[in-house]
């Protein structure tokens, strides 16, 4: 199978979905599930951390950091001058892309590591770097700078909010114990990860299926912008992956962060800081489109790429 | 009774103001409330359907929350008008007022 079978779950959602079936995946396991799989992912990085050389990190999380900056800043001019789209909407749409999607890294992992591709682990130290820094350039980027924003409100959403404290707490717990540690945990965090994911995906292509007529409304420019944009950002991840010397499986991982749109944490972020972006537009694109997509082609072409990118550096 | 405590005659009354809005919104609320004068709320979970269309709970950015606060008149309006100023523009919200007997009138 070219996808990473509990993608399968996904479309068992969507298709639900779609035929307006009555399963429901009640709001509270939503919660704890989410929970539960940022905590999860937090641990497993935090383990990994504790065999890696923090210093030598900072170096690479300054670059990362800092080239994922230009997808928002680029995002931006396309959807307001190509797309014509009002100043709040490109923004928020804009941060959405710059953002990271928790489950889509999840996925990119148990794909690598179902074919054996091995993967640097403390990778999750970006996740949790990447989350926040394109929320904020959103929000300057719906300001222009024309008005005083909420800025202690918006970075204590964005800072204290459960996805980054969960997963910082995780890492940060995942590194104090060590594998040794975190070891009588296994069965709970790591054992049972994949079948949380799993409820997790079904539960999005529900939610996936009803943003499908959002996505209908928003027109065609807005559907290929969320399949090219997820293509272009991946490939600029790849390369930056390749050049700060990560393997073959670290660089289609950090592609697949450069492609994934968070659908999470920046619509929650967006909401209250640019309260006039239609978030239908948003999160119809993040997770109706690029979602799915990056989950179904996305992973496997990124991992491609960081092959063929992996192989011209050595 | 009544010769004995008049006030049995007229029940106190106060205004129930009832918010239904985005869940996004409980943050906020939650400190203009008590900022605007009322002295307590209770927010429950909310589902339906209006004008943002269907409002499930299934995630985050479909939930809606339903927020009851008892206070008085003055109270109720300034809350009112402070909302409808704020987020009426933005965000998916209802609001209305009705009248409730209150059994300690000393707590509103």
């Amino acid at each position: 199978m070219p996808f990473e079978p509990v993608v399968l779950f996904f479309l068992l959602g969507l298709a639900a979905g779609i035929l307006r079936s009555d399963l429901k995946i009640p709001g509270v396991l939503y919660e704890s599930i989410s929970l539960f799989l940022l905590l999860a992912i937090g641990l497993k990085g935090g383990v990994e951390l504790a065999k890696h050389p923090v210093g030598e990190l900072l170096g690479q999380a300054a670059i990362v950091v800092a080239v994922a900056a230009l997808i928002p800043l680029a995002a931006f001019p396309v959807l307001r001058r190509l797309g014509g789209f009002a100043r709040a909407d490109a923004a928020s749409i804009a941060a959405h892309y710059g953002s990271v999607s928790v489950v889509t890294f999840a996925v990119a992992a148990a794909w690598l590591a179902g074919r054996g591709e091995e993967a640097e682990g403390h990778l999750v130290v970006f996740l949790v770097l990447l989350e926040f820094p394109a929320l904020v350039i959103g929000v300057l980027l719906a300001r222009g700078g024309s008005r005083e924003a909420p800025w202690g409100r918006i970075l204590h959403e964005v800072l204290a909010g459960k996805s980054i404290l969960l997963l910082v707490g995780g890492l940060l717990i995942g590194w104090a114990a060590g594998a040794d540690g975190i070891r009588p945990l296994d069965r709970l965090f790591f054992d049972l990860f994949k079948g949380m994911l799993a409820f997790f995906l079904l539960e999005m292509g529900l939610v996936a299926a009803g943003r499908l007529g959002d996505l209908r409304r928003a027109g065609g420019f807005l559907l290929g912008f969320a399949l090219l944009m997820p293509l272009a950002a991946g490939a600029l991840g790849a390369a930056t992956a390749t050049v700060v010397g990560f393997s073959v499986g670290g660089a289609a991982l950090l592609a697949t962060l450069y492609a994934s749109a968070s659908y999470i944490a920046a619509p929650a972020a967006m909401r209250i800081a640019v309260p006039e972006a239609n978030p239908a537009l948003s999160i119809g694109a993040a997770l109706g489109i690029t979602f799915p997509f990056n989950l179904l082609l996305g992973i496997p072409a990124y991992h491609w790429l960081a092959t063929q990118l992996h192989g011209v550096v050595r | 009774m009544s010769q004995t405590n008049p006030t049995h005659d007229a029940p106190p009354t106060r205004k129930l103001l009832t918010l239904v809005c985005e869940a996004t919104l409980e943050p906020l609320l939650t400190h203009d409330l008590p900022a605007l004068g009322a002295h307590g709320y209770t927010i429950t979970d909310a589902r339906g359907r209006g004008d943002h269309g269907e409002r499930d709970g299934a995630w985050p950015a479909a939930a809606n929350i339903r927020i009851e606060v008892i206070c008085d008149e003055a109270t109720a309006r300034a809350i009112v008008a402070f909302v409808q100023q704020r987020y009426y523009a933005n965000y998916g919200m209802v609001a209305w007022l009705s009248d409730v007997e209150v059994l300690r009138p000393a707590k509103f």
